[in-house]
């Protein structure tokens, strides 16, 4: 019972946790912006949005409207990273960082947003995963 | 209390190796096999090659076989690849075959031109979850088994180590065999 009252807790993977707002909230046709928080495990990156080398899996946020009209995913400016395997810095988040997003709200509801990422160290790459990112949608008159 | 000379011997010796006075030839290997009788039997498998060739890990029984896995995406499989071509050039007619096992979803079309692009003179498979799940999941890459003559699983490498220690590996591999060999020959020519 107190894990239903408990506010949506961060979605969790093997080395990135996402954290959305707990909730978006205003009146209908409103747009309201909502940040995500992603938190890598030390010693581990995700290639940014932008990868600088064609084989390498970017990292990807869509959501599928419902509830809300979701906007353009804002990432921040990626690191560039100089790694051995790589003869050019690669483009890379790591540690702590937020991406945001508009909402156009249409009804009460849950939107659903699928992160695709895959992460590396410099010893090791884990397969990409693409982990569901749910926030509720508050709208009110 | 007195020590023996057998003690004092054994004292200076054990200095002696501490400070690094061991001949090249005594030095012990960093990176060593799994002793023969902990060793478990590679999981069969049957794959497509690139040229849509159907290989399976039996064509290989009597080789000694390094087999890779990794991706595109895989930055510090990256690192190994020359490694693994050297490896193909320097062992391939002393009875030795690297086999790459890629987990690319995308499948050829992104496998193919990164083989030509590193120009990789090894074979490459295209794997799948099923082969994976054999191999214990492969959950991260590059995970490498270096296989005996006999098809057993020698030494298991989850993520990036270093060359040396697969050569040293794939050496000790190499010369068990030829020593197994000379003692049969030996023996074959003995019963004559």
């Amino acid at each position: 019972m107190a894990l239903i009252l408990t506010p949506l807790p961060a979605q969790i993977s093997t080395v990135l946790t996402v954290t959305p707002p707990e909730k978006i909230a205003g009146k209908r046709n409103e747009t309201v912006t909502a940040d995500f928080k992603l938190q890598l495990r030390t010693g581990y990156h995700v290639n940014s949005n932008t990868p600088n080398d064609e084989f390498l899996i970017p990292l990807r946020f869509t959501w599928t409207n419902g509830a809300a009209e979701a906007g353009e995913v804002v990432f921040p400016k990626p690191q560039q990273e100089k790694y051995e395997f790589s003869k050019t810095p690669v483009s890379v988040f790591s540690g702590e960082f937020k991406t945001q997003t508009k909402f156009k709200l249409v009804s009460t509801g849950t939107m659903i947003g699928k992160l695709r990422y895959q992460a590396c160290s410099d010893k090791v790459c884990l397969p990409p995963r693409t982990v569901e990112v749910k926030l509720p949608v508050e709208v009110h008159n | 209390m007195a020590l023996s000379r057998h003690t004092i011997a054994a004292v200076a010796l054990t200095a002696a190796l501490l400070a690094g006075g061991c001949s090249k030839s005594e030095r012990v290997r960093a990176a060593s096999p799994k002793a023969v009788g902990n060793r478990k039997a590679a999981p069969p498998f049957t794959l497509k090659d690139a040229e849509g060739k159907t290989v399976s890990l039996e064509d290989y029984k009597g080789k000694v076989v390094l087999l890779n896995f990794w991706a595109t995406w895989c930055g510090p499989c990256k690192i190994e690849i020359p490694w693994f071509i050297a490896f193909e050039q320097k062992y391939k007619e002393k009875g030795f075959s690297v086999v790459g096992v890629s987990m690319d979803e995308e499948g050829w079309n992104t496998v193919k031109p990164f083989l030509a692009e590193e120009k990789i003179n090894y074979r490459v498979l295209l794997g799948n979850d099923s082969v994976g799940t054999l191999y214990g999941g492969v959950d991260s890459l590059p995970t490498t088994f270096v296989i005996d003559r006999e098809g057993n699983i020698a030494a298991t490498h989850i993520g990036l180590v270093s060359k040396s220690d697969y050569e040293d590996e794939i050496v000790q591999l190499l010369d068990a065999k030829r020593t197994a060999v000379g003692a049969d020959s030996h023996a074959a020519a003995g019963s004559n």
